[in-house]
């Protein structure tokens, strides 16, 4: 396996774990965000931080997942007092905050980002391996909720929060508890990518990442765990195959997004059920 | 008796109006009450603020002795309270079948740590197949909630609320909507329901559907209980009549 497929399993890795972690939040539980890139970056940096001074990998790991899932927490709670569009411009805000900040701060290296991150030990082939474990453990907890009790309370808050409430949901705490699930495994990616890069700015968690990450959700079909998971491997793939989707990335994506919410607004997942439906049929 | 439902002075003003004015009623467990009162009286912010929906400016509400004045709507749905919108609000998107497992699942649901243990969901759709049967729903388990005709989301907001095993279920006007087969049939359901020992509070402006059922009346003007008691002498009561649909309403309770 060269260099390159190595790198590029690892970035497929790293989007299937932000792409499903951020649908449990938007798909599963309804809460729009469009502010993913920043718990990925606060799980980095903490990560980052936290190898920095301790050279452990696993306790890196886990700053990373508790951090990201803290300002996960934080923005929870906002979410609890304003809905939908309201919070979908929220999270573009701490977003936008989150790499305002960071730039500023000369103890997170500032413009220049923090270099020189310890690696973990591993080869880069090792590191891919340990992404794609942790990918697939994602993917996982994503099926499991889906199917749990959890899950179902999920697709009434998603659905009519103030219906749920009188099934006895309390759907604040639903709401924090995808918030939660969805920013500390958002922020145990970014502590993986720490060690993949050992070099970290401000500008890879920035807000077009976040847009990217919505683009694969909504794509593979919001609240479709296969569907998300198929859509941020292709939706990585395609600019390596495709030169000219690589210059015009961000014309691409957006021209997807703009066809799928068209043609068919329940992603690959719905047109592949439809598909499936058609041929039983006949 | 002991009160299953109390509500202590309750008030709530929006804007400059009051909606609800120092209203005290105690309604004792098994009781099958009628609130009716004419349009803007109040009776859909009491049942609301009963419900948690929205809190009062002052007063208490107490459920089985707890006071849950501050409680949100599903803590006191955990206390045995259940309700019934007057705009129904199924889980669209969900099959029927769904939408009744998920209230009968209200335990597993009651946090989200327990909701993550628990995947087996075989009990609880055996019972809301049992519930759906008893609203008059049969059939229709696998259709979307969305689909159905206003009648039989009415019947399946009412196995819902039954399946959250309640001792007090508000219905805010189950009937509205209904043809008359329709809503004789809901009213008969929910007759079935009171005769198990459940408290039930009905909010209807079909009087003569609450009169043949209900045993006590509470008739609500401008956020004031002005009547309480036994619904032929609360409508004989010239302020009742005055203030509520005149003559009538006398002929109602006539016949």
């Amino acid at each position: 396996m060269s260099a390159y497929d190595v790198s590029l399993l690892s970035v497929i890795g790293l989007n299937v774990m932000l792409a499903v972690s951020l649908n449990m939040i938007s798909g599963f539980c309804g809460q729009v965000s469009l502010g993913h890139g920043a718990f990925y970056g606060a799980g980095a940096y903490a990560a980052a931080l936290t190898m920095i001074a301790s050279a452990s990998v696993a306790l890196s790991l886990f700053m990373g997942t508790i951090v990201g899932a803290l300002l996960g927490l934080v923005v929870g709670f906002a979410s609890l007092r304003v809905r939908s569009d309201f919070l979908a411009v929220t999270t573009i805000g701490v977003n936008f905050l989150f790499t305002g900040f960071v730039r500023k701060q000369s103890w997170l290296g500032g413009e220049m980002g923090i270099s020189g991150i310890p690696g973990s030990g591993f080869s880069s082939a090792g590191n891919m391996v340990m992404i794609l474990i942790f990918a697939a453990l994602t993917i996982a907890v994503s099926f499991y909720i889906s199917r749990s009790w959890m899950g179902f309370a999920f697709r009434a808050v998603s659905q009519d929060e103030d219906a749920a409430a009188t099934l006895g949901i309390n759907s604040g705490a639903y709401k924090l508890a995808a918030f939660g699930i969805g920013t500390a495994l958002a922020g145990l990616a970014g502590g993986l990518y720490a060690f993949f890069t050992q070099f970290i700015t401000a500008d890879t968690f920035d807000f077009i990442l976040s847009v990217m990450l919505m683009a694969m959700v909504v794509i593979g079909g919001i609240g479709s765990t296969a569907g998300v998971v198929v859509a941020a491997v292709a939706l990585t793939l395609l600019p390596e195959a495709i030169r000219f989707v690589n210059d015009y990335r961000l014309l691409v994506f957006g021209g997807l997004l703009v066809l799928v919410i068209r043609i068919a607004p329940g992603g690959l997942a719905d047109l592949a059920r439809r598909l499936l439906m058609r041929e039983a049929k006949a | 008796m002991t009160a299953i439902l109390q509500l202590d002075d309750v008030a709530v003003r929006f804007g400059g109006v009051s909606a609800v004015d120092g209203v005290s009623v105690s309604i004792a467990a098994g009781e099958f009450i009628g609130l009716i009162g004419p349009n803007g009286a109040g009776k859909t912010t009491l049942i609301r603020l009963v419900a948690g929906i929205i809190t009062p400016d002052q007063g208490r509400i107490v459920i089985d002795q707890k006071d849950v004045t501050r409680n949100s709507t599903a803590a006191r749905v955990r206390k045995g309270l259940a309700l019934t919108h007057q705009l129904v609000r199924p889980f669209r998107e969900m099959t029927v079948l769904d939408n009744v497992a998920l209230a009968a699942g209200y335990r597993r649901t009651s946090s989200p740590l327990r909701a993550a243990l628990f995947v087996e969901r075989e009990p609880e759709y055996e019972r809301a197949a049992a519930l759906i049967v008893r609203v008059g729903l049969t059939g229709t388990e696998r259709r979307l909630a969305g689909s159905l005709p206003l009648g039989q989301m009415k019947r399946l907001e009412m196995a819902r609320a039954l399946a959250l095993d309640p001792r007090v279920v508000l219905f805010d006007e189950p009937l509205a909507g209904l043809n008359r087969a329709e809503a004789t049939r809901q009213i008969e359901t929910i007759a079935a329901v009171h005769a198990q020992g459940i408290t039930v509070v009905l909010v209807e402006h079909n009087l003569e559907e609450v009169l043949r059922s209900c045993k006590r009346l509470i008739v609500l003007n401008n956020g004031r209980v002005i009547g309480d008691g036994a619904p032929q002498s609360v409508i004989a009561d010239a302020a009742v009549q005055e203030a509520y649909v005149g003559s009538g309403m006398n002929a109602h309770a006539v016949h």
